[in-house]
């Protein structure tokens, strides 16, 4: 095992598949010489050169727009958007063009081609660039969702989205690129649409996604030493959904509390909830549990950002409220 | 660059395809055999068919909502076109996809589109993979005068500007946008004039002058072979239907429409080809026929296909992967 950044898992990720694959490239704005406002992809272009990760200009637009036409054409694209608010620039491209292009063309066409694009609050960055809006994603079949929390998490399912023939969105934490973990040596691929019991445990489920997987196993700890065990369930990839791994737990634990970072409505975790209560509904306890954000854009000061961001205390609310 | 005789017979006969094909589809709409929107290429055969003919196989052209002119043009079967547009499974996109999201990957033609100007991004990126795969390949994108104030336009143009993609940017000025005329929906009259914002060159052309549309074309596919990057042609032609059939047409005037008839690209042509003694009187006519009888087959093969079965409507949402 290699301790290692979650950027840097990344990082490892693309070079491995760019180095298994010549159809595979970069492009986004930053990622080359700058080596992506986040540091991601530092160092790429020496190896690669500036044919294979590419500087754009400000042009969300055409880069999900070259994206799909090149993948189409048989290259394989790893275009970056550089915060996820601004895939409203280039919604269209992405859910017009790549999501829809295989169903329209009867199934005669393939858009192998994996966004990266950056979630998530906590850097102060406000409103505009720290929203989590995989809802508007995950609504959008033909697309395949995936979120890591870890590093080796992050690495393994980014060179399976990669190599997967579909058009795939990756969601990284910006708070988490710092994070370090332990990954695998050698090569290795984590399968789309598998959950992973983070924490096992009887007496709650709780499912959480992204950097709140930290959180709640932070909070499982905590109810631990209350003698409540909770068990953790990442899902890693929204579209497909690992729902047996989920309702395994639920009819072991018969509780369930749904933790994400996005706005609470219209976010994942209704979707969530109401799998489990059309498919477990005899399962259940207790009713089931969000813990998420507020109806309200991010805040910029750190008193109220921090309010916005559920936390350990609020997934210890919803879980005792409903043992 | 000069065509021979049969070379230019061609042209002549691939237009006459695409009239008959058009007015076929029109027919068969009006009698409400075919569901959704259709919107119809006829008067514009020139442009398709001139630019078309410059294409090798490893080259794309990415298409329109009025895209059955750029298929045929292009090569697809009209067998194949007429069932998808009939929602038959036997269509390019097993009934899935219609009139507006006709394509054929496999032959060079990345689809009609629903969503105006999206083709100009896609064409973009196709030019790209061309380039990275060192494959001597073109990419075409046909787009309207509405198109050319979209974001993907300027965004398509710079992009393939700077990074001197092997793309052709075909503008089909019919000089509106639905019931937007083009001198209320932009400032300017030339379209070819937005080529001066990308440093890239700009030609204006009579797009319904087949021979015309076929040297511009020429001229911009060697410059992108030879990797000095994308060109922007603008094509002055008309429709001579509404945006969609339907279309009740309050927003232009009778007269108009039969200026425009008489510069219409067929028996324009045709003339041309008489006078230089290219063809005869009746090998036009016996064409004509020939192109009848495979637009009958057409229809009749759209006719026995059958409408896709119910579980179809789960398939091929994604690839099996590996």
């Amino acid at each position: 095992m290699a301790e290692m950044t979650y950027s840097q898992a990344i990082n490892e990720a693309l070079r491995e598949e760019m180095r298994r694959d010549q159809k595979v490239f970069v492009m986004g704005e930053d990622v080359g010489i700058f080596g992506g406002c986040f540091g991601v992809t530092t160092g790429m272009i020496d190896e690669f050169g500036p044919e294979r990760v590419l500087d754009t200009p400000i042009s969300e637009t055409a880069i999900m727009g070259s994206a799909v036409g090149a993948a189409a054409a048989g290259l394989r694209p790893v275009p970056e958007i550089m915060f996820m608010d601004f895939l409203a620039v280039c919604l269209d491209e992405l859910v017009n063009q790549a999501a829809k292009m295989r169903y329209m063309f009867g199934g005669k066409a393939k858009v192998p081609l994996t966004l990266r694009t950056v979630l998530g609050a906590g850097l102060g960055a406000a409103a505009q660039h720290s929203q989590s809006l995989e809802a508007w994603i995950c609504h959008v079949h033909g697309l395949k969702v995936v979120m890591p929390s870890t590093a080796a998490d992050a690495k393994g399912l980014l060179k399976s989205a990669i190599r997967d023939d579909n058009p795939v969105v990756f969601l990284e934490h910006k708070m988490m690129y710092a994070m370090s973990g332990e990954v695998p040596e050698g090569e290795y691929t984590i399968p789309l649409g598998k959950a992973e019991i983070k924490r096992a445990g009887k007496d709650v489920t709780i499912v959480a996604t992204s950097l709140m997987v930290h959180k709640a196993l932070a909070a499982a700890e905590r109810l631990a030493a209350e003698g409540i065990e909770a068990e953790v369930i990442d899902p890693r990839t929204l579209v497909p959904f690992d729902k047996e791994t989920l309702f395994q737990s639920v009819e072991k634990t018969g509780r369930l509390v749904i933790v994400h970072e996005a706005v609470k409505t219209g976010g994942f975790g209704g979707e969530i909830a109401a799998m489990v209560a059309e498919e477990c509904f005899d399962m259940l306890d207790a009713p089931i549990k969000r813990v998420a954000a507020p109806s309200t854009p991010i805040p910029f000061a750190s008193s109220l950002e921090t309010a916005f961001i559920p936390n350990e205390e609020k997934i210890i609310e919803a879980v005792k409220a409903i043992l | 660059m000069a065509l021979d005789k049969e070379e230019m017979l061609e042209l002549y006969r691939k237009m006459y395809l695409i009239r008959e094909f058009e007015e076929t589809v029109s027919k068969f709409f009006s009698q409400g055999q075919i569901p959704g929107f259709v919107h119809l290429y006829i008067g514009e055969e020139a442009v398709a068919i001139g630019v078309c003919a410059n294409l090798a196989k490893q080259d794309f052209i990415a298409s329109t909502h009025r895209g059955h002119g750029h298929g045929i043009a292009r090569g697809a079967s009209v067998n194949k076109m007429m069932a998808e547009i009939f929602g038959k499974v036997d269509g390019y996109c097993k009934g899935k996809g219609g009139s507006m999201h006709i394509a054929d990957v496999e032959l060079g033609f990345l689809g009609a589109n629903g969503i105006v100007g999206a083709g100009l991004p896609l064409a973009a990126g196709a030019a790209f993979a061309n380039k990275y795969l060192n494959n001597n390949g073109v990419s075409v994108c046909f787009f309207g005068d509405g198109a050319s104030n979209r974001a993907t336009f300027h965004e398509a143009l710079n992009l393939a500007s700077i990074w001197k993609l092997p793309v052709v940017f075909v503008n089909e000025n019919n000089m509106y946008g639905i019931s937007m005329s083009q001198e209320r929906h932009q400032n300017i009259t030339d379209i070819a004039d937005r080529a001066v914002a990308y440093g890239i060159p700009g030609v204006s052309i009579d797009g319904n002058d087949v021979m015309a549309v076929y040297e511009a074309t020429a001229e911009a596919v060697k410059r992108a072979r030879a990797g000095a990057g994308p060109t922007l042609i603008e094509c002055k032609t008309y429709r001579h239907h509404g945006h969609f059939e339907g279309d009740p047409t309050v927003y232009r005037s009778e007269d108009e429409v039969n200026q425009w008839k008489k510069k219409d690209p067929i028996p324009r042509f045709a003339a041309r080809l008489l006078e230089m003694k290219i063809v005869t009187q009746d090998e036009i006519a016996a064409i004509a026929d020939v192109v009848k009888k495979e637009i009958e087959e057409a229809v009749a093969f759209a006719q026995r296909s059958p409408v896709p079965a119910v579980e179809e409507l789960l398939t091929d949402v994604y690839c099996d992967s590996f």
